[in-house]
């Protein structure tokens, strides 16, 4: 019984700083409807300024307190600067740039904080008079934790007071409901907006600095905590402080006792609660259905095109590249087999965000499903390559037809949420499950057999699989089926009232990519000879997503651009240097501030201004 | 013949009763106006009768089939075709490709795979086109039309999923005077030519008066005048609610 109450207590003390990172959170969305990725990185932040702060004045209740505080400022003042130098510019993007745009920030934050503080965790000092322990029902339970569980409640009542009783506070609110009204009323939504940043950052570095006496300070800790309070967000109801806090406590909670239950799948626990919520309570718990902006992609007004003389161009192209292997050593091989496989990735990717308009933030997932499908085949079962490659893509469209069924129930920003929360699910499971996945450590081995080993054959068997199911790809975004998708994403009303059943189509889209993308991960998995879990992880999504963006939403040929000129960069130019976190964070800030339409919108942009 | 029967039809919003208690009869060849101040219901009583918003009572028989509670693409399906008052074409796709996609849906051929899209249906689309006076631009971008031609395409896209019954939402909202009457021209024309029977709102008097065979006069939710246009003109009530609120 009293196990249970510590427990109990436990979760509540997470459940608070769960709740004062998500609540910064919610509120820079509720007001500037931009989703932070980069939020986590200010929590992460401001536990290491928390850190070097206590270290040095932390001796003292009032120099520790003063520590957390001055840290929770400091984030304050670079989430402000971060509006003002980025977010600005991205209010009127389509959501798949403000994503991206913050998800840049986390990798030059992840870099620089590499550099001023080193890659070894930090222990920090614990709170002075909070050191000790008190006895509840005989169990021990840390005073400090006490002071949290405190805090959480008091924090929401604070915020309660500044939005509801101060004047910036009503303005803050009323910019929430209505932002066009707002400015109309001679509001400057700019100042507004900087303001709103700054408490919102300033909240996750509060809960970073106040991290430093209960855990070490990692460079993990942006990532774990922003998917975190991702769930926490869209659970709670996207902008609901009160809901954000009741997702807290629940989530804070079902960690606390799942770890007792399932300890192996606890993170499995937290999404899959989230999947449910959102199919039962579409809006989240405390949220109020309201339009949450539909454009999945930058305005399309220009028909998809074929290009000109596409299929000369692709034989050619082909020829050229069956023929690679008279002129290429085996290094420049190994580097076209993965631009291959990447450009089908990112091909299926394409399909997704450049004819259904969905923005999937977990893409990965099936990528790296097909991996593991086929490296679990060789070395559970001893399966020889073929049947491990035709295992790949069938276990990837199998997940795919899971997740999508819950992910095309929601739209926009939601859906990029639902397909994160999946893909962290199957990373967890390759991640935790031990036995079966060997967990951090992979599986290696997986190597294809002598009548494929040569790097030339596996280039060309790559090449073949790829270019048929990429021409498979293409003839399908020009079917009638690709044309229902594009309906869908145009006018979801219209395409429903023309006896098009949108839901459905987006569905075997998602099952569709998830099948390439699977295919796409086995080869990779042969390529390679092992798997490891980052094939499924966040990056990896983002990486397949800035490959479609540096190649262009509107053309077909795109995302084989970009997979190239990714691949290049990140094989050629990233790898000499250690800091290749700054270089593609910002390469990203830059394509998304930049070149919006990629490399192919961008090139025919130009010809048809020349 | 077809026969659109809605019987005592109700939707509250909140407190707000939106539409309470209307019953209509529409057949082939009404061309039956739905008027009424702003706020009366008449977007309310369109969205319900394409199952865009359930009712919360009430019927609406298409020769005997109940369409309440089906989805809109099965109210379509069953031959009730709609225009939006705020138009709504597939932006990104050609205007024949718009009228093609139509096509393609009733002929449940959407799920192919393999033969390109903008090569099936396309000359019955041109036709089509033909009839709204828009085959000259079959070609454009649906995104890129004038107002006014976005209405014809999607009449034309309406027109193509044969319908027995269309609902058209302010079909002229938006149009400069003539192109307005020459679209409720083509519209009465269809009518005749097809048998159609469409019910549509309008704000322009001069498209209702000078086109509908009758009008069904709608405020704060209920109808309080139907008939002919000439007996709905002389109504002192719909003068004073409605016309009289305009003089």
């Amino acid at each position: 019984m009293s196990f249970l109450l510590v427990q109990a207590l436990s979760g509540l003390a997470t459940a608070a700083t769960l709740f004062l990172v998500s609540s910064g959170l919610t509120i820079v969305f509720g007001v500037t409807r931009i989703v932070n990725f980069a939020h986590g990185s200010f929590y992460m932040v401001g536990a290491y300024a928390g850190w070097s702060l206590i270290e040095r004045f932390g001796g003292t209740p009032a120099g520790f307190w003063g520590s957390v505080a001055a840290a929770a400022l400091a984030m304050g003042v670079l989430g402000a600067a971060m509006e003002v130098g980025l977010l600005r510019r991205l209010y009127r993007s389509p959501e798949l740039f403000q994503l991206l745009g913050t998800f840049g920030i986390v990798l030059v934050v992840q870099d620089l904080t590499a550099w001023a503080w080193g890659p070894e965790d930090l222990l920090g000092r614990r709170a002075p008079g909070l050191k000790g322990s008190i006895d509840i029902l005989d169990q021990p339970f840390p005073l400090y934790d006490l002071v949290l569980i405190g805090l959480g409640p008091l924090v929401l009542g604070l915020l309660w007071l500044l939005f509801n009783r101060t004047r910036w506070g009503t303005l803050v609110r009323a910019a929430t409901q209505d932002r066009e009204m707002t400015s109309a009323l001679g509001v400057d939504p700019a100042r507004l907006f900087t303001g709103v940043l700054f408490l919102g950052c300033a909240l996750a570095g509060l809960g970073g600095a106040l991290q430093v006496p209960r855990e070490s300070v990692t460079l993990q800790m942006d990532m774990a905590i922003v998917v975190e309070a991702f769930v926490v967000v869209v659970v709670g109801g996207m902008g609901s402080l009160t809901g954000a806090f009741l997702a807290s406590l629940l989530i804070g909670q079902l960690q606390a006792f799942g770890i007792l239950v399932f300890p192996q799948i606890t993170l499995v626990l937290v999404f899959l609660f989230m999947a449910v919520v959102l199919v039962l309570r579409p809006h989240g718990l405390l949220g109020r259905a309201e339009e949450v902006p539909p454009t999945a992609t930058a305005a399309v007004t220009v028909p998809l095109s074929a290009g000109r003389h596409a299929g000369p161009w692709a034989l050619a192209l082909l020829a050229l590249l069956a023929a690679a292997p008279l002129v290429a050593g085996d290094y420049a091989l190994i580097l076209l087999t993965e631009v291959v496989i990447l450009a089908l990735f990112a091909a299926s990717l394409h399909l997704l965000i450049g004819l259904g308009g969905l923005v999937s933030f977990g893409h990965a997932a099936w990528f790296g499903l097909g991996a593991y499908g086929s490296a679990l085949l060789v070395k559970h079962l001893g399966a020889p390559m073929p049947l491990a490659l035709a295992g790949a893509p069938v276990l990837a469209g199998l997940g795919a037809l899971v997740a999508g069924w819950f992910c095309v129930r929601r739209s926009g920003l939601y859906f990029a949420m639902l397909t994160l929360a999946f893909a962290q699910i199957v990373w967890s499971i390759a991640f935790q499950w031990y036995a079966v996945t060997g967990g951090d450590n992979g599986i290696l081995g997986v190597w294809p057999p002598g009548w494929a080993a040569g790097k030339a054959t596996y280039y060309w068997l790559t090449l073949g699989l790829c270019g048929g199911t990429l021409w498979l790809l293409r003839r399908v975004a020009f079917a009638p089926f690709g044309y229902a998708l594009r309906a869908g994403r145009d006018s979801g009303l219209r395409a429903e009232s023309v006896g098009i059943d949108v839901r459905r189509f987006q569905w075997m889209a998602f099952v569709l990519a998830g099948t390439a993308a699977g295919l796409a991960g086995g080869l990779y998995a042969f390529a390679k000879g092992s798997v490891f879990p980052t094939l499924l992880a966040v990056p990896q999504s983002v990486d397949a997503l800035v490959m479609v963006l540096m190649g262009g939403i509107q053309t077909v040929a795109g995302p084989l651009a970009g997979a190239v000129a990714f691949h290049l960069l990140e094989s050629e130019v990233m790898s000499l240097t250690d800091w290749w976190r700054l270089v593609l964070g910002l390469i990203i800030v830059a394509l998304v501030l930049i070149f919006p339409k990629g490399i192919v919108g961008f090139l025919s942009g130009f010809r048809r201004r020349a | 013949m077809s026969e659109l029967v809605v019987r005592d039809l109700q939707r509250s919003f909140g407190g707000v009763q939106a539409v309470g208690g209307v019953s209509f009869t529409l057949r082939s060849g009404d061309l039956l106006a739905l008027i009424g101040p702003n706020g009366a219901g008449k977007s309310t009583c369109f969205n319900l009768l394409n199952g865009q918003l359930r009712p919360d009572s009430g019927s609406i028989k298409l020769d005997g089939t109940e369409l309440v509670g089906l989805p809109p693409r099965r109210i379509w399906a069953l031959g009730v075709g709609r225009t939006f008052q705020i138009t709504a074409t597939f932006a990104s796709m050609t205007v024949a490709e718009n009228v093609q996609m139509v096509l393609l849906s009733r002929a449940r051929r959407l799920f192919g795979l393999w033969r390109p899209a903008a090569a099936q249906f396309r000359e019955p689309a041109l036709a089509l086109l033909e009839r709204v006076g828009m085959a000259a631009q079959a070609d454009r971008p649906c995104g890129v039309l004038a107002y006014g031609d976005v209405k014809r395409v999607e009449l034309a896209m309406a027109l193509a999923s044969e319908p027995t019954v269309l609902l058209m939402d302010e079909p002229t909202a938006g149009m400069a005077p003539a192109e307005r009457l020459a679209l409720m021209a083509l519209t009465a024309e269809l009518v005749r030519e097809r048998g159609l029977a469409v019910l549509f709102t309008e704000h322009d008097m001069d498209a209702v008066f000078g086109h509908a065979t009758s009008v069904l006069v709608l405020d704060r939710g209920r109808l309080i005048a139907e008939g002919s246009p000439d007996r709905v003109r002389a109504d002192p009530r719909v003068q004073s609610v409605y016309l009289g609120g305009e003089a």
